[in-house]
């Protein structure tokens, strides 16, 4: 993964949940994330439905807190990116949708400095490693706040899988020693 | 420490957890359905290249969610779960029309038992926690780890007390007070922390109503929900429970981040407006709101003791024209006892639709979605834009007796106005 991203800002609001990230009838293309990305954020009132095609890959998502509320769903994420949508920065995020993001290696960041003063179609540019966030448009840059080690290192390997692919390993030598 | 707060450090192998620790913890059961089970499976053997799930005794796979299937991709959805469950040899696996909706299935299987740490891909899962367990939800990526492992990581959550003092009012159920909670705390007021319930009024309330109010600890933006044991819970799970337990029951030192007090004899008849279950408001305040659909159903509020309430309500009246009832049981258990009891020909004659146990209507899925513009009463859980049906329809949750008056109403009204002074059971 890249440890800059850069892209323009799609703003939303607070409370978002994840029948307005993705409706519940979409769950049948469960395992097809492009599908999925067609109908990112098609929940949300007022917005038109095709959202997702206004995306160029790379562009950043930014909600106002408790973003991505609601139910399990982990395709709530996987929609996100495959609309194109490179990374998350939220006021917070409720807790399943932030564990299925670190879970899925999707990069999420909690910035309420960020998310109170960017406005749609900003220009950003996101340092992941160092947690910065830098607004072109506006000339300013807002400070994201730390995750504990584990999920950092969660988020660089690629998410839960390769994490439990190397836990699986060890168990196997350990029962072959 | 807290009661959720031992759970997570015996789970861990540790003497002591403190909030904000990271914690890897050993999963005593584990459940998924028809929407998680598919990813989770496809991860886990695809993906993580583990072959088995770590123990087929501890896990439950449950046929709820878009089941008996709704069309023609469900049912691929409904196969690929058959199929895992099949291949893997989990022991607890509900057919449709042997199960019902996972979080009223587990219980009263005596699958999940104080003490005990419980994942749940389905943000339900919280649920569990009436019966004096640590249970939260989680995605699929973590449900296929646990199935791998058996174990997942965990942040240990700072713990907020509730207590609520004297008694319910007349009318006023688990559910009035759920909601009244959430109204006060908002849909972020818990957000990643423990709601622990206590005091009188939880002491007199039944299983199911604790049920319900754990349930809908996620729609605070809780992580989890618990309730202490007592004389209740284990008259719930004498002759049910699967395994031996061992109760949890927080230190009299243990440390709350935030202490909230209520006076239960204080809290009215209350229901959630469109289009967010924080929106309360006491009944007065929307009585009168005509009405197309009322469901009565979902993991919250359709067990056999609401669907008695409601039969007590219905007995003898009708659906109000141009209005239509749906009441789907929660389980299978359910649907039988309420046959054997005479129930659903009350509902029948009083011109309610009655379905299959199944997740249903509660989340836009199938026998019951809202289309534009229209007004539901619900009893269940939430009601963001669009999670039963046309974003633009209007939803409101509230009990099972008001949803039950209502629909003889055709508008919200206080059940007092429908069935005279006090509601008589069937």
């Amino acid at each position: 993964m890249k440890a800059v991203l850069r892209g323009r800002a799609w703003t939303f609001g607070a409370n978002v949940d994840t029948d307005q990230i993705i409706p519940a009838k979409y769950a049948i293309y469960s395992l097809d994330e492009k599908k999925l990305g067609e109908h990112a954020m098609e929940g949300v009132p007022g917005n038109d439905g095709g959202w997702s095609q206004k995306i160029s890959a790379g562009d950043i998502l930014v909600a106002g807190p408790n973003f991505g509320c609601g139910s399990s769903r982990e395709i709530a994420p996987i929609a996100i990116r495959g609309s194109g949508i490179s990374v998350v920065v939220a006021d917070s995020f409720a807790r399943i949708f932030f564990r299925n993001s670190i879970n899925i290696g999707f990069p999420i960041l909690q910035s309420p400095q960020a998310a109170e003063a960017v406005k749609e179609g900003d220009e950003l540019e996101i340092d992941l490693d160092a947690g910065v966030i830098r607004n072109f448009t506006q000339g300013d840059e807002y400070k994201c706040d730390a995750f504990p080690d584990f999920m950092n290192e969660l988020i660089k390997m690629g998410g839960l899988v390769p994490w439990v692919r190397k836990q699986l390993k060890e168990r196997r030598q350990k029962a072959h020693a | 420490m807290t009661m959720s707060e031992k759970i997570l450090a015996r789970a861990s192998g540790r003497d002591a957890v403190r909030p904000g620790d990271l914690v890897l913890g050993k999963v005593d059961f584990a459940m998924g359905h028809d929407l998680t089970i598919p990813p989770a499976g496809k991860i886990m053997r695809e993906q993580m290249g583990a072959q088995k799930v770590w123990d087929v005794d501890r896990m439950a796979v449950v046929q709820d969610h878009f089941q008996p299937a709704k069309d023609i991709a469900s049912a691929g959805l409904g196969k690929m779960t058959r199929e895992f469950a099949r291949e893997m040899g989990v022991k607890w696996y509900f057919e449709v029309g042997q199960g019902g909706i996972c979080h009223t299935v587990l219980p009263e299987r005596g699958l999940v038992l104080p003490g005990e740490l419980v994942v749940g891909a389905d943000s339900h899962s919280c649920t569990y926690g009436a019966l004096n367990n640590f249970a939260t939800g989680i995605g699929s990526t973590d449900l296929a780890c646990v199935m791998a492992l058996g174990e997942l990581w965990f942040r240990v959550p700072e713990s907020l007390r509730f207590v609520y003092h004297n008694q319910l009012a007349e009318w006023v159920e688990a559910k009035d007070l759920i909601l009244h909670v959430i109204g006060q705390i908002g849909v972020d007021g818990a957000r990643s922390k423990a709601m622990e319930h206590t005091g009188e009024a939880i002491a007199r309330i039944d299983m199911e109503g604790r049920l319900t109010m754990t349930n809908m600890a996620i729609e605070a933006g809780a992580k989890n929900g618990i309730i202490g044991f007592d004389k209740i819970t284990r008259e719930f799970l004498d002759g049910r429970a699967q395994r031996g337990y061992t109760p949890v029951a927080s230190d009299p030192d243990a440390e709350y981040e935030r202490t909230f007090e209520f006076d239960a004899a204080a809290v009215p008849i209350t229901l959630a407006k469109p289009m967010s279950p924080d929106h309360t408001a006491p009944i007065d305040e929307v009585a009168g709101t005509r009405l197309d659909q009322v469901f009565i159903g979902s993991c919250t509020n359709s067990k056999i003791g609401d669907l008695r309430r409601a039969a007590a309500v219905l007995k003898g009246r009708h659906v109000a024209p141009w209005v239509r009832l749906i009441i789907t049981p929660s389980s299978a258990q359910v649907a039988r006892e309420a046959e054997r009891e005479g129930l659903i020909g009350i509902f029948m004659d009083a011109g309610a639709g009655w379905t299959v146990a199944t997740c249903g209507a509660c989340l836009g899925g199938h026998m019951g979605v809202v289309g534009a513009g229209e007004v539901c009463l619900s009893t269940s859980n939430r009601n963001f834009p669009g999670r039963m049906g046309d974003p633009t329809a209007q939803v409101y949750l509230s009990n099972p007796v008001v949803a039950a008056a209502s629909a003889v109403a055709g508008e919200i009204i206080h059940p007092k106005e429908v069935v005279g002074r006090e509601l008589v059971a069937v």
